[in-house]
């Protein structure tokens, strides 16, 4: 194992320990709820930016993800409520299954027609979950948390746990693809997917395996939604603000490392949280949609670019 | 249940709303099929034209198609400066494929936020004289709220058909898309062309919102729907074709309005989405494809 490796597993523990010493020290109940969501952004933002950023496709279906991993939760719950890992676990299968099969769709569909397939597939299984009488249907259905867990002292600080946990895994994650030779390919494939083929590139592999990791995190990021909001319906679950945010956050943070989701959405969420409070929902979201349309159009590499040439501008001077 | 009369009034319905289907679509056969500009945010352009619209009628008593057509002359320059921003910001550097994408989704969810901030989540509709009467012709009846959209609809098509074949600056945009290089050579600026082809295309996506909020009433987030129809259209009719698009745009009325009429309409909206995706993956062309 190489120092970097070690230095990045070691920031992680820290990490996730410091998230459960948070929890035997805070009391007030907002504040989990406002980090549950800042954290579930940074699951979704990473988890796009390894199909999206990494490999060049662009996912407009974010929702369709995180609402199958939400509704396979609820299914699992209606029946015999297993314990979280059991849903976090059966999310994750359920959307990387999913994913698995916009991968193929890859064979085909490129650019904007993959982007829009993604879209389509949001809609129809809006439609779908909408006519599943067991789940709620399109009126929603109501779910109990369970009423304590150990070593918590209630369920919304067990899950700002879990959440922040899962950040953290999404974030190793995206940064063990990226140093590997799968993270390279994927760049090759973004770049050019014919000269990648050509050069002997896996492509189908790379980017089946894109698609399917990307898909299993934001179902995973799902998977404890309806404990969260304990009254889940398609709307919400399937909100056109996961597809947005998720894609907004790593293009204002920066696309191509895994260090930009991770700014992207702790600044841009925490930035909604914020403003959600102070503003209303609306203006919310119509900060982000002016950050993003601005961040394309002018700074393009996201703020990890921007202080990357701020920085080579200054060692510039110096020498 | 399954009579003559029922197949011919869903025939008749399918083909009045293809007629309105081919007004949404040819803005985007002209931006996205000639010109290879992939603007997703073009329902949200027609959204907006459905709320000025509403706003002409609500304060000021405008006819509906009236005021589409009047708004559609600030909405080119509109398009107009988005395609500069497009060019100089993306096209220019090679950066469309990612970036521009990302940029009209936002555009696109931008548009939907200002609406929802402006006017609220509340279905809005427009008054005419037209709206909630009909005719029948034998057994068929019409209903002038999907006619009048045919009408405007048809012509629109005809119109933009003649431009681009007859005209002089018809014909330059087929050039560009055809080969941009040989038109360069020729004398002709590409960008300038594609700058005025582009804010055509809003131009028409604003008359079309007048349509859409004739047909029925609306509210800003719709225009998601609406994504999956105009591009179905556009590709099925084949990129780059008028005639094709026109042709697309019947076919997928009928078969919405069959859809709905034997399964229920909650249904329709798959029918556009399965036709783009069999159409991309048996023939990707489409049925007039350059």
């Amino acid at each position: 194992m190489s120092n970097e490796k070690r230095l990045f597993l070691i920031v992680a523990a820290v990490l996730v320990v410091g998230a459960f010493l948070i929890t035997t020290q805070m009391e007030n109940r907002f504040y989990y709820k406002a980090a549950y969501v800042v954290l579930q952004y940074v699951v979704l933002a990473t988890a796009w930016n390894i199909l999206g950023g990494y490999t060049g496709y662009v996912n407009f279906g974010t929702a369709a993800f995180f609402a199958m991993g939400a509704y396979t939760a609820v299914a699992l719950i209606k029946t015999w409520k297993p314990p979280l890992y059991v849903l976090l676990i059966s999310g994750g299968i359920v959307s990387g299954l999913l994913g698995l099969g916009i991968g193929y769709l890859t064979l085909r569909l490129r650019g904007v027609f993959f982007s829009i397939a993604t879209l389509a597939l949001a809609v129809v299984l809006q439609m779908v979950v909408s006519n599943w009488d067991y789940v709620g249907g399109g009126a929603g259905t109501a779910i109990l948390k369970p009423r304590s867990v150990p070593l918590f002292s209630n369920y919304d600080e067990f899950l700002f746990f879990v959440m922040a946990a899962l950040a953290v895994v999404a974030v190793a994650v995206a940064w063990l693809i990226e140093k590997s030779w799968v993270g390279r390919g994927m760049a090759a494939i973004r770049d050019n997917e014919e000269a990648a083929e050509c050069m002997g590139v896996p492509i189908l592999k790379i980017k089946l395996f894109a698609t399917t990791v990307s898909g299993a995190l934001m179902g995973i990021a799902g998977a404890p939604f309806s404990y969260f909001v304990v009254y889940i319906e398609p709307t919400s679950a399937f909100h056109l603000d996961y597809a947005v945010n998720s894609l907004a956050m790593p293009m204002i943070g920066g696309t191509t490392s895994w260090l930009g989701p991770l700014v992207g959405a702790v600044l841009v969420g925490t930035a909604q949280q914020i403003a959600t409070v102070t503003l209303s929902a609306e203006m919310n979201l119509l900060i982000v949609g002016s950050l993003l349309v601005g961040f394309v159009v002018f700074a393009p590499d996201g703020l990890v670019g921007l202080f990357g040439k701020i920085r080579a501008r200054l060692v510039g001077k110096e020498a | 249940m399954l009579s003559i009369e029922f197949l011919l009034n869903a025939l008749v319905a399918g083909l009045l709303l293809g007629g309105f289907y081919a007004a949404l679509s040819a803005g985007l056969s002209l931006s996205f099929g000639l010109l290879d500009v992939v603007n997703i945010a073009h329902p949200a352009f027609i959204l907006f034209g459905s709320y000025l619209t509403f706003y002409a009628n609500e304060h000021f008593g405008f006819d509906p198609v009236l005021a589409g057509l009047i708004f559609a002359v600030p909405a080119y320059f509109v398009g107009v400066a988005v395609y500069k921003i497009y060019y100089n910001s993306f096209e220019k550097t090679g950066a469309e494929s990612l970036r521009g994408l990302v940029f009209f989704f936002g555009l696109f969810f931008l548009i939907e936020v200002i609406l929802i901030i402006t006017f609220g989540v509340d279905y809005r509709l427009v008054r005419a004289f037209y709206i909630g009467k009909s005719t029948s012709i034998g057994p068929v009846g019409i209903a002038y709220r999907l006619f009048v959209p045919f009408l405007v609809g048809g012509i629109l098509s005809t119109v933009l058909y003649l431009f681009l074949t007859k005209t002089f600056f018809g014909r330059a945009i087929m050039g560009v898309a055809q080969d941009s290089l040989a038109v360069q050579l020729m004398g002709v600026d590409p960008i300038r062309i594609k700058t005025v082809a582009f804010g055509i295309g809003i131009a028409t996506a604003v008359i079309a919102g007048s349509l859409l909020i004739i047909i029925g009433p609306v509210e800003p987030t719709i225009g998601r729907e609406y994504i999956g129809r105009v591009f179905a259209v556009t590709v099925l009719g084949g990129l780059g074709s008028m005639t094709g698009t026109l042709v697309g745009a019947l076919i997928l009325g009928v078969a919405e309005s069959f859809t709905s009429s034997f399964f229920g309409p909650s249904w329709a909206l798959a029918v556009s989405f399965g036709i783009l995706l069999i159409c991309l993956a048996v023939r990707p062309s489409g049925l007039f494809g350059r």
